[in-house]
């Protein structure tokens, strides 16, 4: 039996997660819960610049990260976060700053706040599957969700560039199929795990983003895949709203829930949100 | 000082203070570059460039300043990563693009591609709100752009923000975080060095 130690770290959601990812934080709350991971919110987060900030000035970039990572630092845990594209940028800062401490003092002067670099920046599907562990979360397993093929898409902020995100392999990384593995889904071997999803283009060159979406979706019906899974509200938003084939995809956290036994209340409340519906994949293995 | 390069165009200018100072700004180890295209094989986004990203490095070493600033390579980069994941020197090739886009940035080499205003409308949210609110991000950035009189986008402008507003996706009204002082006091010191 494994201890039951609670995990504590302070959460970042970002933005996307409290207007168009509202399923994706409510879903991590919830697995983060029947795991006893305890995500206590920061206070008064801001938003971490995205690539907007990076592309427009070196040391906005790594402030808007460092307001936050000052304020969990104060709360004395590390920080969790779920969007793979602030996950980046925050743990882009802290290298850069544990790199130069002449910058870490200069940033701390712009954010006007102390920030000694000291905590680290973890997204949680890396909390999940390797704080939590995937023995803990099997033996916790309800409903494991039998003959449901699957397509675990990465994108590049959760593995790229490797030095800086320190997840998991750049070019064929597991981690997410072995989390689907765990709670019973069958995940596919497909092509385009670490292939870009159009990410910024999104409103700037559509054209792009629908091409490089169908791309996705067709390399994942392909290889078998009824559906694809994410870790990132950007990646999902762009899957859903630009492809034009009707290939659904999940958050990583809410079948993660499902399978943990979250109420079928609950976790309909977040398909419905869902643009693509993945309802059809879920009710063909009988599992809602 | 100011070297004449004899290229496909004749006789053209290239400024080596331009190459120094990519080279300064991003300690990306440019020098190390020995054009095996690895970068632009794993490119997605080659196909809208109109230099693909090994050529674009070469164009740097050169110093061909207004030939690099005024494409649209830099600005069309997605940042994937994909790129210096692969390249065999380690070159910070994304770097490397972060530095063009603060000297174009600067020096007004903007209208190529929607992509600055993109970024400015992004960022003058974040300033006001301390976060994002997505609904006024895409309408200024769709009215400044003119998009949203792009007549043959509007069906599919319209079913996505029909989808997104019937499913809650979209907040009507802006998140405001307490601290907005503190966030403005970071914009103007990071905007106060850039001039
Ligand atoms: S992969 Fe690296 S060495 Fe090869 S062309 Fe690109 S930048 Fe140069
Ligand atoms: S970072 Fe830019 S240049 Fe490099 S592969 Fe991605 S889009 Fe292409």
């Amino acid at each position: 039996m494994a201890e039951s130690k609670t995990l504590k770290y302070g959460y970042y959601p970002g933005c996307s997660l409290e207007a168009t990812a509202k399923e994706y934080n409510e879903s991590v709350r919830a697995s983060a819960k029947l795991l006893d991971v305890e995500l206590v919110e920061l206070d008064d987060w801001n938003c971490c610049g995205a690539s907007s900030g990076h592309c427009t000035d070196p040391e906005l970039s790594l402030a808007l990260p460092a307001r936050n990572l000052a304020i969990a630092e104060k709360l004395g845990h590390d920080l969790a976060l779920s969007c793979a594209a602030c996950f980046l940028r925050f743990k882009q800062t802290n290298h850069d700053l544990r790199a130069n401490d002449e910058l870490r003092q200069r940033i701390e002067q712009i954010i006007d706040a102390p920030y000694q670099a000291k905590i680290e920046a973890r997204h949680v599907l890396d909390i999940f599957a390797r704080e939590v562990g995937l023995e803990k979360i099997q033996e916790r397993v309800k409903k494991p969700l039998k003959g449901l093929k699957l397509a675990a898409y990465y994108g590049c902020y959760l593995v790229r560039p490797p030095k800086v995100t320190q997840l998991d392999d750049p070019e064929n990384p597991m981690i997410m199929d072995n989390l689907l593995t765990t709670i019973g889904a069958e995940p596919v071997d497909w092509s385009h795990k670490v292939e870009c999803c159009g990410g910024g283009l999104l409103l700037a060159r559509t054209d792009v983003v629908v091409k490089l979406c169908n791309d996705l979706c067709q390399a994942a019906l392909d290889a078998g895949a009824v559906a694809l899974v994410t870790a990132c509200p950007l990646c999902q938003a762009n899957i859903e709203l630009r492809q034009t084939i009707g290939v659904p995809a999940f958050y990583f956290s809410e079948l993660l829930a499902l399978s943990l036994g979250t109420s079928e209340k609950e976790f309909k409340s977040w398909m419905k949100r869902h643009i693509q519906n993945p309802v059809p994949a879920l009710k063909a293995q009988n599992l809602i | 000082m100011t070297v004449r390069l004899i290229s496909e165009r004749g006789t053209e200018s290239a400024d080596p203070a331009f190459t120094q100072e990519v080279l300064g700004a991003s300690a990306a180890h440019l020098e190390r570059c020995y054009q095996c295209q690895a970068c632009s094989s794993g490119c997605a986004f080659a196909y809208i460039f109109d230099y693909a990203p090994h050529q674009l490095l070469r164009m740097v070493q050169l110093g061909l300043k207004d030939r690099v600033l005024e494409s649209k390579t830099y600005w069309l980069c997605a940042s994937c990563e994909t790129c210096a994941t692969r390249c065999p020197n380690d070159i910070e090739i994304v770097q490397i693009m972060d530095t063009l886009r603060h000297i174009a940035f600067r020096e007004g080499y903007t209208k190529q591609t929607p992509l600055p205003l993109f970024h400015r409308t992004f960022l003058g949210g974040v300033k006001s709100y301390g976060k994002v609110f997505e609904l006024m991000l895409i309408l200024r950035y769709m009215l400044t752009s003119r998009d949203i009189f792009k007549l043959s986008e509007l069906p599919n402008n319209m079913k996505m923000g029909f989808n997104m507003f019937s499913r809650g996706k979209l907040a009507v009204l802006p998140d405001k975080i307490k601290g907005r002082a503190n966030i403005k006091r970071i914009f103007q010191q990071t905007e106060k060095k850039n001039g």
